[in-house]
C-alpha cells in the first residue's frame, strides 16, 4: 500500500467513524435525513461502479429497489430478516444477470430502453401476482428495527460498497472496464470477454441496490408495490451520481448530499415541483458539469497548476 | 523457412455483404517463423481477410484454423486467447490511459496472462523493444503518429501472439520513419516471430517477406515468394490494368 | 376478432408515434426520450381546443402539426445542436442526448402539473360504437386510426417520391457519405428531428379522442414507441408499421385475455423476444 493510499484510507475512517456518530445526537430529524443521504450515497456509488466506466446509464435502479423492498414486505412473516437480506442481494444479482444477458452484449443503447421501464414492468407483475394469487396488496413489515439500526445498516453497506469499489479498481475486472471504456474493440482485440465484464459489474451494482431497498423496507412498515417501485428513485440516483462525478470512487458522494437536502427542502415546501427540479438537474448536469463537480474542479485544479508553473 | 509446421491455415473462406463478395474462396497457410504479406489493389479484400482471422467480421463460409484447431467462428476476444493479436489500419488506442498502461492492457488479457508487477515489467520490455520506454507514463495524446503505431504493436507484442497480424502498419509513415519501421518488423522477424502483414509499400513487402499471398477482388490471384509474384503478368495486370501488361 | 380489430386500430396510432421517434433517431441520431412528453402535449391542445373552444381535434391537428413542427425545430437548434457539436462520437452524443432530453421531458411535467394540475384529462368526442363484422367499435378509434394511415401514407409518399425526402433517407443511412454529395445533413437532421416531433404529437391528439392521459403518463409512451423502432428497425418505415401492429395487438390481447395492468409486461416480453433474436430489428439484415 503507498502512502498515498494510507492517507486515503485513514481520512476514509475517520470521516465513517464520524458519520456512524450521528444518531447519538438524538434528533429524530438529523437521523432521517441521515438515513435518507446513506441510502442515496449507497444507491449512487453502487450506481457509479457500474455505469461510470461504461457510460451506459441504468435506470434499473428503483427495479432492484423495489424487489429487495417486496422480498422483505412478502418473507418477513416466515422467515428471518437476514435471511431475507440474502435473499434480496442474490435476486437482485439474479435479475441484473438476466437483464445483463439479454442486452448488454448488444449497443447501450438497448440497455437504457431496457432499464427505463423495467421498474414499471415489475411493478405491474407483483400487482398481478399480489391480485391472483390472493393476496392483498398492501403487506405490513412490522421489526424491531429503529431508523438509527437502519442508519447504521446502510453506514456498513456503504463502507462495504466503498471497499467493493476500491477492490474492483485494483482488479483485472476494473482494468478490462477502463479498457472497455475506452475502445470497445480494442478490449474483445486485447482478448478481454467484455460482455461478461460487464455483467459481472452490473450483478455487483444490482446485488447493492436490492440489498438497499431490503434494508429500508422497515423503515415504511406498510407496503404496497407503488411504493416499493417509485418510480423517480432511478432518476435521483442518475442525477446525483453525475452531479458529483463518476470518476472517482467518492465522486457520487459529493453530489448526494446536497441534493438530497435540496429535494428535502422542495418536498417540505413545494411538493409537486419534485420532478421539475429533477429536469432542471438533468439539463444543468449536462450543459454545465458534464463531468461532475469533482470532475471539474480536478479540471480547474490541474489549470491552475500548469499557470503556477 | 517454409518448412516449418503450420501455424495457421485458411481454407475455402468466403465473405459476403449482402450480394458482394468480398473475400472469395481463399486458401492458404502460414507457417510458424513465416512472415507472410498480403497484397493486392484497393478493394481487393486484404483487410476484410484481416478482419476474417482476426474474429472482427464471421467468416460466410470456409474455415480457420490456428495450431489445428478452429478458430473462425469464435469471438475476436477468444481468438485472441487463443494467439492471434492484431493491429488496426487506423490507429487505435486507449486515450485516457498512459502508454503503459496501454501496453499492460494487451499483457494482462491476452494469450499469455500476467498480472501486476509482472505485468508491468513486461509492458516495459515490450516498449524497449519498440523503441518508446523512455514514454510509458505520458499520455498517449502526446505520442507522435510512428509512436503511436509502436504503441499499438507492443501492445499486441505484450500477449506474446502465436501469430501477429499488422494492418498496413507502415501506411502513413513519412521516409525516415520508414525506415526506422521496416528495421522494426526486420527484428520482429529475426526473433522467429511469425507475421502476417496487409501492406501497400512494395519496399517493405520485398525486404520483409517470405511468401506473399496476391488477392484482387477478393480472390487469391497468386502466391510465392515475392520476386516470384511481382513478376508475375497476372499480378502486374491486377495492378496496372491489361494495357500495361 | 375483436381483438384483433381493435389492436389493429391501436396499433395504427402507435404507428405514427414510433415514426415520428424513427425520424428523430435514425435520421437526427438523437435519443429523444422526451418523445412522450411531445405527445402528452400534443394529446392536451387537443384536449383544450375541445373543451375551451369546441374546435375538433381533427380540426386541432391542423395547428398542432405546424406548431410542435416549430418548437422540434427550435428544441434541435438551440438545445440539442451544442452537445452535437461538443460529441466526439455517437456514444457520447447518445448519452448527452438521453440526458438532455430527460430533462426536458421532466421539466415539462413539471410545468404542467404545476400549471394544470395531475389529474387525468379526458373529453368525449365522438364515442358512439359502430358496428364492423358483427362486433362495436368506438368511432373515435377508427376515426384516428384513419387519420394515422392517411399521415403514414403521406409521409411515405414523401420519404421516397420527393428530392427532400429522399435527402432525409440518405442521412439516415450514412450521414457522412450524404454530406459528400452535397446535402445539408445538420439541416436536414433538424427537418427530421421537428418532422418527428410534430408527428408524434398529432398521434398524441388523435390517442387524446380515445385514451385517458395524464401530464405524467408520456414515459410510458415513449418507452413503447422505442420498443417499436427497436422491433422495426431503426429507420425503416415499413419494420415500424409492422412492429407498431404487432405491439397493438399484443397489447390488447394481453388486456382483454389476461389483465389490463400488463400492458406494459406484455411489451416487455415482445422487446425480450426482439433483443434474443433479432436485434437489428424485423426486416434488418445481421450484422457483424
Amino acid at each position: 500500500m503507498t502512502s498515498r493510499e494510507t492517507r486515503t484510507l485513514v481520512i476514509a475512517v475517520i470521516l465513517f467513524g464520524l458519520a456512524a456518530l450521528l444518531p447519538f445526537s438524538g434528533n429524530g430529524y438529523y437521523i432521517s435525513i441521515g438515513v435518507t443521504i446513506a441510502m442515496y450515497v449507497v444507491l449512487s456509488t453502487s450506481w457509479a461502479l457500474f455505469s461510470g466506466p461504461t457510460h451506459y446509464i441504468s435506470l434499473a435502479t428503483a427495479a432492484f429497489y423495489g424487489l429487495g423492498t417486496m422480498i422483505v414486505a412478502t418473507g418477513i412473516e416466515m422467515v428471518p430478516y437476514v435471511v431475507l437480506l440474502l435473499i434480496s442481494a442474490v435476486a437482485g444479482a439474479v435479475m441484473a444477470a438476466l437483464v445483463g444477458l439479454a442486452t448488454l452484449r448488444l449497443s447501450g443503447v438497448y440497455f437504457v430502453i431496457f432499464t427505463l421501464g423495467l421498474a414499471e414492468m415489475i411493478r405491474q407483475l407483483v400487482s398481478w401476482l399480489q391480485n391472483n394469487l390472493g393476496g392483498s396488496r398492501g403487506l405490513y413489515v412490522l421489526t424491531d428495527l429503529t431508523e438509527e439500526h437502519i442508519y447504521w445498516e446502510l453506514l456498513a453497506l456503504a463502507g462495504f460498497v466503498f471497499l467493493i469499489g476500491w477492490w474492483i479498481g485494483r482488479s483485472r475486472l476494473g482494468f478490462a472496464m477502463r479498457i472497455i471504456g475506452n475502445d470497445e474493440t480494442v478490449a474483445a482485440h486485447c482478448g478481454i470477454n467484455t460482455a461478461r465484464s460487464k455483467i459481472l459489474l452490473f450483478m455487483v451494482s444490482g446485488m447493492v441496490a436490492a440489498l438497499v431497498g431490503a434494508l429500508l423496507a422497515p423503515r415504511w412498515t406498510y407496503i404496497e408495490p407503488n411504493i416499493a417501485f417509485s418510480p423517480l428513485l432511478s432518476f435521483e440516483v442518475v442525477i446525483m451520481a453525475l452531479l458529483g462525478g463518476t470518476k472517482r470512487l467518492w465522486g457520487p458522494l459529493v453530489g448526494v448530499i446536497p441534493f438530497t437536502i435540496l429535494l428535502e427542502v422542495i418536498e417540505a415546501n413545494y411538493p409537486s415541483q419534485t420532478i421539475l427540479v429533477l429536469g432542471i438537474a438533468f439539463l444543468l448536469i449536462v450543459y454545465l458539469v458534464p463531468h461532475g463537480v469533482v470532475g471539474r474542479l480536478e479540471q480547474s485544479f490541474a489549470k491552475f497548476r500548469k499557470g503556477g508553473n | 523457412m517454409a518448412s516449418g509446421k503450420t501455424v495457421l491455415s485458411v481454407r475455402g473462406v468466403t465473405k459476403q455483404f449482402g450480394g458482394l463478395t468480398a473475400v472469395d474462396h481463399v486458401d492458404f497457410d502460414v507457417h510458424e517463423h513465416e512472415v507472410v504479406g498480403i497484397i493486392g489493389p484497393n478493394g481487393s479484400g486484404k483487410t476484410t481477410m484481416m478482419n476474417l482471422i482476426s474474429g472482427a467480421l464471421k467468416l460466410t463460409a470456409g474455415q480457420i484454423t490456428l495450431q489445428g484447431s478452429r478458430i473462425s467462428g469464435l469471438s475476436a476476444q477468444d481468438i485472441n486467447r487463443r494467439g492471434v493479436s492484431r493491429t488496426f489500419q487506423l490507429v487505435k488506442m486507449l486515450p485516457t490511459l498512459t502508454v503503459i498502461e496501454n501496453v499492460m492492457a494487451g499483457a494482462v488479457f491476452g494469450h499469455k496472462r500476467r498480472w501486476g508487477y509482472e505485468a508491468e515489467d513486461f509492458a516495459h520490455q515490450m516498449l524497449n523493444k519498440v523503441g518508446i520506454d523512455s514514454l510509458a507514463n505520458a499520455p498517449v495524446s502526446s505520442l507522435t503518429y510512428i509512436d503511436q503505431k509502436r504503441l499499438e504493436l507492443a501492445r499486441c507484442l505484450a500477449s506474446e501472439p502465436e501469430i501477429l497480424l499488422l494492418d498496413e502498419w507502415l501506411a502513413g509513415l513519412n521516409p525516415t520513419e520508414l525506415t526506422t519501421g521496416i528495421e522494426l518488423i526486420k527484428t520482429l522477424r529475426s526473433e522467429g516471430r511469425t507475421v502476417i502483414l496487409v501492406e501497400h509499400v512494395m519496399d517493405a513487402i520485398r525486404s520483409l517477406c517470405d511468401n506473399c499471398v496476391v488477392m484482387n477482388t477478393g480472390q487469391k490471384i497468386a502466391q510465392g515468394s515475392p520476386a516470384k509474384v511481382l513478376s508475375d503478368p497476372e499480378v502486374i495486370r491486377a495492378y496496372l490494368g491489361d494495357d500495361d501488361a | 376478432m375483436d381483438i384483433l380489430i381493435t389492436g389493429i386500430l391501436l396499433g395504427g396510432t402507435y404507428a405514427l408515434i414510433a415514426m415520428g421517434l424513427n425520424l428523430q433517431y435514425g435520421v437526427a441520431r438523437i435519443m429523444n426520450l422526451a418523445n412522450g412528453e411531445m405527445l402528452v402535449a400534443g394529446a392536451f391542445a387537443a384536449f383544450w381546443t375541445y373543451t375551451a373552444g369546441q374546435v375538433s381535434p381533427i380540426l386541432a391537428i391542423l395547428f398542432v402539426a405546424p406548431l410542435a413542427f416549430l418548437v422540434n425545430w427550435i428544441i434541435y437548434r438551440i438545445i440539442l445542436m451544442p452537445l452535437i457539436k461538443r460529441a466526439k462520437n455517437q456514444g457520447q452524443l447518445e448519452v448527452d442526448s438521453i440526458l438532455a432530453t430527460f430533462g426536458m421531458g421532466f421539466a415539462f411535467v413539471g410545468i404542467m402539473v404545476a400549471t394544470f394540475g395531475a389529474e387525468y384529462f379526458s373529453y368525449d368526442y365522438l364515442g358512439d360504437g359502430i358496428l364492423i363484422i358483427g362486433s362495436t367499435f368506438a368511432l373515435n378509434r377508427i376515426i384516428a386510426f384513419a387519420a394515422a394511415v392517411i399521415i403514414c401514407g403521406l409521409l411515405y409518399l414523401w420519404l421516397y417520391w420527393s428530392r427532400p425526402g429522399t435527402a432525409v433517407r440518405a442521412v439516415a443511412v450514412n450521414p457522412q457519405a450524404a454530406g459528400l454529395v452535397g446535402i445539408n445533413v445538420l439541416r436536414v437532421s433538424a427537418l427530421a428531428f421537428a418532422l418527428g416531433g410534430s408527428l408524434t404529437a398529432v398521434g398524441g391528439s388523435l390517442i387524446s379522442t380515445f385514451l385517458t392521459l395524464d401530464a405524467s403518463i408520456g414515459v410510458l409512451f415513449t418507452m413503447k414507441a422505442l420498443i417499436i423502432v427497436i422491433m422495426g428497425g431503426v429507420g425503416d418505415v415499413r419494420g415500424v408499421i409492422v412492429a407498431a401492429l404487432i405491439l397493438g395487438l399484443a397489447e390488447t390481447a394481453v388486456a382483454t385475455l389476461i389483465d389490463p395492468g400488463l400492458t406494459l409486461a406484455a411489451a416487455y416480453l415482445i422487446f425480450i423476444l426482439v433483443l434474443l433474436f433479432r436485434p437489428q430489428g424485423l426486416f434488418g439484415k445481421p450484422t457483424s
